[in-house]
């Protein structure tokens, strides 16, 4: 296979991992409104730790756009 | 791509100071910019007037937000951060929706500049964040510092490996914070450029692809951007809580 193809592959692979961190922040504010749904009076204070658990599943997929962009402009 | 370019102004490129290039850039400018901005932003709200007036309300739930966060995550010690905390916050916000204001509409060739879209800049505020945090945590604790790195209660056997793994989380922060706001802003950036590009190559195209690709490429361009200002808020809250929690672990270890 050609270097510049494998790279394209490559970075469209990488997208896989954009999607599925979408599903990740999907899962904390999901699970966040469920629980605040139940319980709204906690649902206030608890808001520091959904940013927290937001920050972390977004990195992961910014980690996997990073990877592509590498691929692209830099390998 | 053009809007992340970063340019000389003022025919500057030529200035040098001990062999260094120090041109005063597009980045610079609105850097400048938006520092201004947040300075005339909170001179305008420090009135002290007891019965506060929209302005002064505006400035003080922001003072307030920053100081219930560091009150939340750090404690009674998180005082004395507020300042720089709240200094952080607003530049970033600032300078994520001062980049996204849509200027040439006011003023033809004249382009917003997002300069929290490079890394050099987040990099620098990540370090500023980290250096704070050793300079606290080994001032305050000195080598005991250290103890942050092994958990209580730890099994003796696996100290060595949980220092180096706990070590190795602890040298990656300054790298993820930086990472972070710059790729949120920068895809953000480059996914509205994308749209814009499909409503004017279908346009351009002929009516019937305009009406079948650019219209709603417009319709989502505007959600996009809706997003885009959310984005730019929470991006530069997550910067300001992280720093917050990473100040914690130094004031308080575990």
């Amino acid at each position: 296979m050609e270097m510049e193809a494998a790279k394209l592959i490559g970075a469209g692979l990488a997208a896989i991992g954009a999607g599925l961190a979408a599903i990740g922040v999907g899962n904390v504010f999901g699970s966040f409104l469920e629980s605040a749904l139940r319980n709204p009076g906690a649902a206030d204070g608890q808001q520091g730790r959904l940013f927290i658990g937001f920050a972390a599943a977004e990195l992961l997929g910014l980690l996997a756009f990073l990877v592509a962009v590498i691929l692209i402009f830099v390998a | 791509m053009h809007q992340f370019t970063i340019e000389p102004m003022f025919g500057s490129e030529n200035w040098e100071l001990a062999g260094y290039n120090i041109a005063f850039t597009n980045s610079a400018l609105w850097m400048a910019i938006a520092a201004i901005a947040l300075w005339v932003f909170v001179i305008g709200g420090l009135k002290r007037q007891l019965v506060p007036g929209r302005w002064q309300m505006a400035v003080e739930s922001f003072t307030t937000f920053i100081d219930d966060m560091l009150q939340a995550n750090v404690g009674k010690a998180g005082r004395k951060y507020v300042p720089y905390i709240f200094s952080l916050f607003m530049f970033i916000l600032f300078a994520n929706l001062l980049g996204l204001v849509p200027l040439p509409l006011a003023m033809v060739g004249v382009h917003a500049f997002t300069f929290t879209s490079h890394f050099t800049i987040t990099g620098i505020l990540a370090i500023m964040s980290f250096a704070i945090v050793l300079v606290v945590g080994f001032w305050k604790h000195g080598l005991h510092f250290f103890s942050l790195f092994v958990p209580h209660g730890t099994p003796v056997v696996m100290i060595p490996l949980i220092f180096v793994i706990e070590l190795f989380s602890f040298m990656m922060r300054p790298f993820s914070l930086g990472l972070r706001l710059f790729v949120a802003m920068m895809a953000g950036h480059v996914l509205l450029e994308i749209l814009a590009s499909f409503i004017i190559d279908s346009a351009n195209a002929g009516a019937g692809w305009a009406v079948l690709i650019g219209t709603p490429s417009f319709f989502l361009m505007l959600a996009i951007c809706a997003l885009e200002i959310l984005v730019a808020g929470i991006q530069a809250y997550v910067f300001a809580l992280l720093t917050s929690l990473y100040l914690n672990d130094a004031e308080n270890l575990h």
